[in-house]
């Protein structure tokens, strides 16, 4: 009797797990029709078969971090249908898709290969370091390329299909020590940072490591991590104990609005300095933005910037998603053009294999001059690393205006 | 007959395990697996070790462990750092092999230190301290930074500086940003026969001398104690062997992927309640279960990413839909009358 109820039990699970084999099996061949077989050795066969491009993105759309995935996905859709308004690359019409990793480096290969499946040639993502980092593992393997348009740690573009858009973190952790000791903005120093998070504990390492070079001090360097990121009153205490003139926030813009406001709370009122995390601090919501008056970032982009291209871009954005785009957003919007870019100088066409374009855009990305929303010129070199010139603004009137 | 039962029952766990592994491996063979599964099927295996540990702990030997993604984080991180080290120094095969003789042994190190204060006490204790312990592993190796240059081994919990390497060093644990570019030598026929492993451990453990003595534990622990059984050492033996396994779980965890990082996502206690949910949906003590619900839930949120956002409301609803087929009495009564159907039409 109880052996009847096992088989059954056992036929019953069996058949749950055929049922979603077959789903499977199903779903890949309804993405990836144009791919032909949808295996995964045919990656490269999604060009052979349809004449577009194919870009794919990867990012957390979903959870906590979701703010920077989608804002890197709809970026990314929006360049693609400008580009395709204006007659596509090369004559060449681009698809773009882009999958969930909520966060998680294996959820991230995960949606990796889902992209090889349905025909990818080139990867923009993925939006996180951890993520990016893992994922380049893969792309590695497959010789795909891969623009990451955030991933900001310095291991992410070890390899070399990868390259970035951002800067990484320990460029800007020097970038900031440097501004910080060209402009003689203090002696004194303090810091918080996240030390539960990659990107900010980086950008805290090279910040420290090139202080005493630039003639002022760490007094306090006190960390928070993920699980206690609301009370950041001992923090601050211990800076203002210390006599820090300047406080260094190498974080995102959400703990950096509960650090000004409980400053201000306790009367401590240091010059605040951050980096490209602190931009999007002026939409917080229920966040007195007087706060933030005086307070310095080093940014890559700025989307109140009055240039035609961000004006034109942040308008179309808040048009179709009805929010302000952030710097995620901006980077990932460069990636395509640049991309673009380099398929043009190129001359490539979508029916090449992927490790053809791989190859091809490696060797075109390190001769071209791109123009972009975060940077008039940015040129790469094969180590990955983009060159460009940080801009340092200053919050004025509830209005970030550059700080020279 | 009890016997003949048995082991007919474990070679049906076998016989599934084993033949999943064909079937993926003549799809893969003849190309008509698509990247996608393909990459899902190493974590699917580790998590269905992982499983089968916590079940040894929930399940048989009935203690609540919800930190079981701790062991899993010790496993993984202390065979990454062997892997890192060896790298050049070792042959692949020899370096995988030892790497999991040393993430099992620390994990099972740990399971025993955390077991002789707790598993001493009654009650719901284990749940408690295992729950703390997940937290504070994954806290403390997100603080620790370790080197190794031409001196020997650096370690500091402030930062990387602090290290004070020389120029030929190589950081190893890099704080919140964990362990980079651990070779990937971990693939599914490796980790299938881990998984068998495993499972011939439980299932052997379960029908041994050693075995009943624990389960006699877990239904009464005062009529055990009276029989002569020494309460605490069988305790901890089960306890020492579900942490080995889930340190194992670890190893092809860590050299599976290469951006190791000890946040919540994969060792917190939600990873850790993720797997007890397999456990739970599975059937406690049941490990076949464990196994067949860690696949299937595994690859479920995996297998809707086309439904993009709707995905995780769908998985919801099948957790629900799993646990009232498996649980609810109108659901067990059903199942009973379809059984019965099924054999007078047979008979």
């Amino acid at each position: 009797m109880k052996k009847m109820k096992s088989f059954i039990s056992m036929m019953a699970a069996a058949a749950m797990l055929a049922g979603t084999l077959a789903g499977c099996g199903n779903s890949g061949a309804d993405t990836a029709t144009t791919a032909g077989e949808s295996t995964a050795t045919e990656a490269a066969d999604g060009a052979a078969s349809g004449a577009t491009f194919k870009f794919g993105s990867i990012g957390p759309l979903t959870g906590g971090a979701a703010a920077y995935g989608n804002a890197v996905a709809n970026s990314i859709e929006l360049a693609v249908a400008e580009i395709n308004a204006n007659g596509g690359i090369n004559g060449y019409q681009v698809e773009c898709r882009g999958e969930d990793d909520e966060l998680n480096a294996e959820k991230s290969v995960n949606a990796y290969n889902t992209l090889k499946d349905w025909g990818m040639q080139f990867l923009i993502g993925s939006t996180t370091s951890a993520c990016s980092l893992a994922v380049s593992e893969n792309t590695h393997e497959d010789n795909m390329f891969q623009l990451t348009p955030s991933a900001s740690a310095a291991d992410c573009v070890a390899y070399e299909n990868v390259f970035r858009v951002c800067f990484s973190d320990p460029n800007q952790g020097l970038a900031s020590a440097q501004y910080i000791g060209a402009h003689k903005l203090a002696t004194k120093v303090g810091v918080i940072y996240d030390s539960s998070d990659v990107y900010s504990s980086g950008i805290y390492q090279t910040f420290a490591q090139e202080a005493p070079n630039q003639g002022f001090e760490v007094v306090s360097a006190e960390a928070f991590t993920a699980d206690s990121k609301t009370d950041f009153s001992v923090q601050l205490q211990k800076a203002k104990d210390a006599g820090a003139e300047l406080l260094f926030l190498p974080i995102y813009y959400t703990e950096a609005s509960l650090i000004l406001t409980q400053a201000n709370t306790m009367g401590y009122a240091p010059t605040f300095f951050g980096v490209d995390g602190m931009d999007g601090i002026l939409t917080v919501e229920n966040f007195d933005t007087s706060l933030a008056e005086g307070l310095m970032l080093l940014t890559p982009f700025a989307a109140d910037a009055t240039d035609d291209l961000t004006v034109n871009y942040v308008k179309n954005y808040q048009d179709k998603y009805g929010e302000t785009p952030n710097q995620f957003g901006a980077d990932a919007y460069d990636a395509v053009y640049v991309i673009k870019q380099c398929l043009e100088e190129a001359g490539a066409t979508p029916d090449m294999s992927v490790s053809d374009l791989c190859e091809s855009l490696k060797s075109t990305i390190v001769t071209i001059t791109a123009s972009g929303l975060t940077s008039d010129t940015m040129t790469w070199d094969a180590s990955g690393e983009p060159n460009k010139e940080p801009k340092a603004v200053v919050i004025k009137d509830g209005a970030y205006v550059s700080a020279e | 007959m009890a016997e003949k039962k048995r082991i007919k029952s474990n070679l049906i766990t076998y016989g599934i395990v084993i033949g999943m592994y064909l079937i993926m491996e003549i799809l893969m063979r003849t190309g008509n697996l698509s990247s996608h599964l393909k990459g899902l099927l190493v974590p699917m295996t580790y998590y269905a070790i992982i499983a089968v540990a916590l079940n040894l702990c929930v399940g048989i030997l009935g203690e609540l462990s919800i930190g079981h993604c701790g062991f899993m984080c010790i496993g993984a991180f202390a065979s990454a750092i062997f892997s890192k080290l060896t790298q050049n120094a070792l042959p692949t095969p020899i370096r995988f092999f030892l790497a999991f003789v040393v993430g099992i042994a620390v994990a099972a190190l740990f399971g025993f230190l955390i077991g002789i204060p707790v598993l001493r006490l009654k009650g719901d204790y284990l749940a408690i301290v295992t729950l703390a312990f997940g937290e504070i592993i994954k806290n403390v190796i997100n603080a620790i930074y370790f080197g190794v240059d031409s001196k020997g081994a650096h370690i500091s919990l402030n930062n990387v500086m602090d290290l004070g390497m020389e120029p030929d060093g190589q950081v190893i644990i890099n704080g919140a940003m964990g362990v980079t570019g651990t070779p990937r030598d971990a693939n599914f026929t490796i980790a299938i026969v881990v998984l068998l492993l495993a499972l011939f451990v439980v299932l052997n453990l379960m029908n041994s001398r050693d075995g009943r003595a624990i389960m006699a534990v877990r239904d009464n622990s005062i009529a055990a104690e009276s029989a002569g059984i020494n309460v605490t050492r069988y305790k901890m033996m089960a306890f020492t062997i579900s942490a080995a396994i889930a340190g194992a779980a670890g190893v092809l965890f860590s050299h599976n992927i290469t951006s190791l990082t000890a946040t919540s996502q994969y060792f917190g206690y939600n990873a850790s309640i993720m797997i007890l949910v397999y456990v739970v949906l599975g059937g406690i003590g049941n490990i076949r279960g464990s196994v067949i619900a860690a696949a299937i839930l595994y690859l479920l949120p995996e297998m809707l990413r086309g439904l993009n956002t709707y995905r995780m409301l769908i998985y919801s609803i099948v957790l629900i839909v799993m646990m009232l087929f498996n649980w609810a009495p109108a659901a067990v009564d059903w199942r009973n009358r379809v059984k019965h159907k099924f054999i007078k039409r047979n008979a």
